[in-house]
């Protein structure tokens, strides 16, 4: 089976500037890709490259097993785009604009209406429907932009910064629809916030400086935090000296972490094996009589990963003259 | 052909749901009025013919279509809007056309609120109607001309006001390009068939015959090639921003 969205060595150059470099990438049916990636990574540039705004200077993209290059036309047909901003023409009613759309994605005129009708009622705009779309606010536009993605059901979604800028209950429900819609399509969302590749993606893609710099799945991304299976604990602060010192014979003496807050500390550290270690360290916490207040594993700081993927990129371009 | 009459229909609805396109027609049909009367001494020729009316035309058209056009492509740059449309499965073609046909639509209303200037004339004496009809027709292929040349630069830039400005000059050229304005930049260095080709471009001699009620199918297929000229080179623009 060919894969949904099958990028091949991609590059962009603008001027001299190298915005893409040899990117590869392939999402299947189901997956939903999280592209990550700072500012300025070449997020948006690669998306436009696989919708066809953008010629790549060199490389592949088959769409649904179609060269977007040679046929852009049958190739689009199987994609629905949501830009970034979610750019759309503001004089015109949501009802009137997504009649528009439908038109051009030549969804038969008998069928029209009831699509339309569908699409409104599935993403909440009924309130808005005959409404001027520059009146809108932010978190409705988004989904006049999604509600236009989606009108002819693609088999591909992409979508540049969904939630970027809507407030946590407008997020919550553009990722609900994601998830949804998810089984049957292959869909790459960008986005610079973490929270959203645990909330909705099945793999990752970090981009920086315009190359893929890890690909893999949530988890494996987390597990590269050096919090990865690191222990959590908080006790009281008359028992700190006791627990660091359990603690301490368990695991690396400079990656344990101390955090005071109130009567309680937390105390956070790597430990050298989890499932035994553990065992020991709590043995000796109930010998001591300390009841921790928490004591977990985290799963790993998914912000800290990144940071420390795109910051040393940054550090090692710079050493370069 | 679906897709373009789709393109067609916002365009145009766009046109008429923000004021510009009141806004237009008013000031449209304010300066056909005032020269005609004014500066085209309607009355005082004494003779029952629209020639006054068409003789201003090429100029009005000069000032007023870029205004018309200038919105076409670089308002969906500057909006991004743009991304959209090209991403639709779609050719670039049937959005230039679309978009053009639209501009050209407006300018037809715009256009037909000149009506009662004919009803007029033949109110007050007995014109050759067959002379005015062709007069309409002349106006209306040189307004066409106009918005594809001014179609084609708002391809270039994201700012109205430069599309604006640089169709107009544009628009300028082809008005003069018969006069010594023009003719002079280019006679100490050019040969005389280039002069003549140069000056053949002139919207006014092209307008001058069709007005007076002569359709020379010359005239049309100048008109026609360009048209057809600019749009492609519209479509190009289009598609050379894509690389870019």
């Amino acid at each position: 089976m060919t894969s949904y969205i099958d990028v091949k060595n991609l590059s962009k150059n603008f001027e001299a500037i190298n915005a893409v470099k040899e990117i590869s990438l392939q999402v299947e049916q189901g997956e939903v890709l999280g592209f990550l990636g700072p500012n300025g990574a070449g997020k948006s540039t690669t998306m436009k490259m696989i919708t066809g705004y953008l010629t790549p200077s060199s490389g592949a993209i088959s769409i649904a097993g179609i060269n977007i290059l040679q046929d852009p036309i049958s190739a689009q047909r199987h994609i629905g785009y949501l830009p970034e901003g979610a750019p759309a023409y503001g004089e015109m009613t949501t009802y009137k604009y997504l009649d528009f759309i439908a038109s051009i994605r030549r969804i038969p005129r008998k069928d029209k209406k009831d699509r339309i009708n569908n699409i409104i009622d599935r993403i909440n705009l009924n309130s808005v429907a005959n409404r001027k779309i520059e009146d809108l606010s932010k978190g409705y536009k988004r989904r006049v932009g999604l509600a236009q993605a989606i009108i002819h059901d693609p088999n591909i979604l992409i979508m540049d910064e969904p939630t970027d800028g809507l407030d946590p209950n407008q997020k919550h429900e553009i990722r609900s629809l994601i998830r949804e819609m998810a089984p049957k399509k292959a869909i790459i969302i960008s986005t610079h916030i973490l929270e959203e590749v645990d909330a909705v993606c099945t793999s990752t893609a970090i981009i920086d400086m315009g190359q893929i710099i890890f690909t893999g799945t949530p988890r494996q991304l987390a597990a590269l935090s050096r919090y990865h299976d690191a222990l959590n604990i908080v006790v009281k602060i008359e028992d700190a000296e006791k627990t660091k010192k359990i603690i301490g014979e368990q695991s690396d003496d400079s990656k344990v972490e101390e955090i005071y807050s109130g009567n309680e500390i937390r105390i956070t550290a790597p430990l050298k094996n989890r499932k035994p270690c553990s065992d020991v360290i709590q043995a000796a916490l109930s010998r001591e009589k300390i009841v921790p207040r928490e004591y977990f594993f985290e799963k790993g700081r998914l912000d800290q990963v990144f940071r420390d993927l795109t910051s040393s990129a940054q550090d090692s371009i710079k050493e370069t003259p | 052909m679906n897709q373009t009459i789709a393109v067609f229909k916002r365009e145009l609805e766009a046109y008429f749901i923000t004021p510009v396109a009141y806004v237009f027609i008013v000031i449209f049909l304010i300066l056909n009025g005032l020269c005609t009367f004014y500066l085209g001494d309607f009355y005082e020729r004494g003779q029952a013919d629209l020639e006054p009316f068409f003789e201003l035309h090429p100029w009005l058209y000069m000032l007023l279509i870029p205004a018309v056009s200038m919105r076409l492509w670089s308002e969906e740059r500057r909006s991004g809007t743009i991304e959209l449309l090209l991403t639709l499965p779609m050719s670039t073609t049937s959005a230039v056309i679309g978009k053009f046909l639209a501009a050209w639509a407006f300018c037809s209303v715009a256009l037909m609120g000149t009506i009662p200037i004919w009803l007029s004339v033949n109110y007050l004496g007995e014109p050759d109607n067959t002379v005015i009809a062709a007069g309409y027709i002349g106006s209306l292929l040189m307004a066409g001309g106009f918005l594809s040349v001014g179609a084609c630069i708002s391809a270039t830039t994201n700012n109205q006001v430069v599309a604006f400005t640089i169709s107009f000059v544009v628009c300028f050229a082809f008005n003069l390009s018969g006069f010594p304005v023009v003719l002079d930049l280019f006679s100490s260095w050019t040969p005389q068939a280039v002069l003549e080709v140069i000056s053949s471009f002139s919207f006014l001699s092209h307008f001058e015959s069709i007005k007076k009620g002569v359709i020379d199918i010359r005239d049309i297929i100048f008109f026609g090639s360009l048209m057809t000229f600019w749009l492609y080179l519209n479509v190009v623009v289009v598609e050379l921003k894509k690389g870019k």
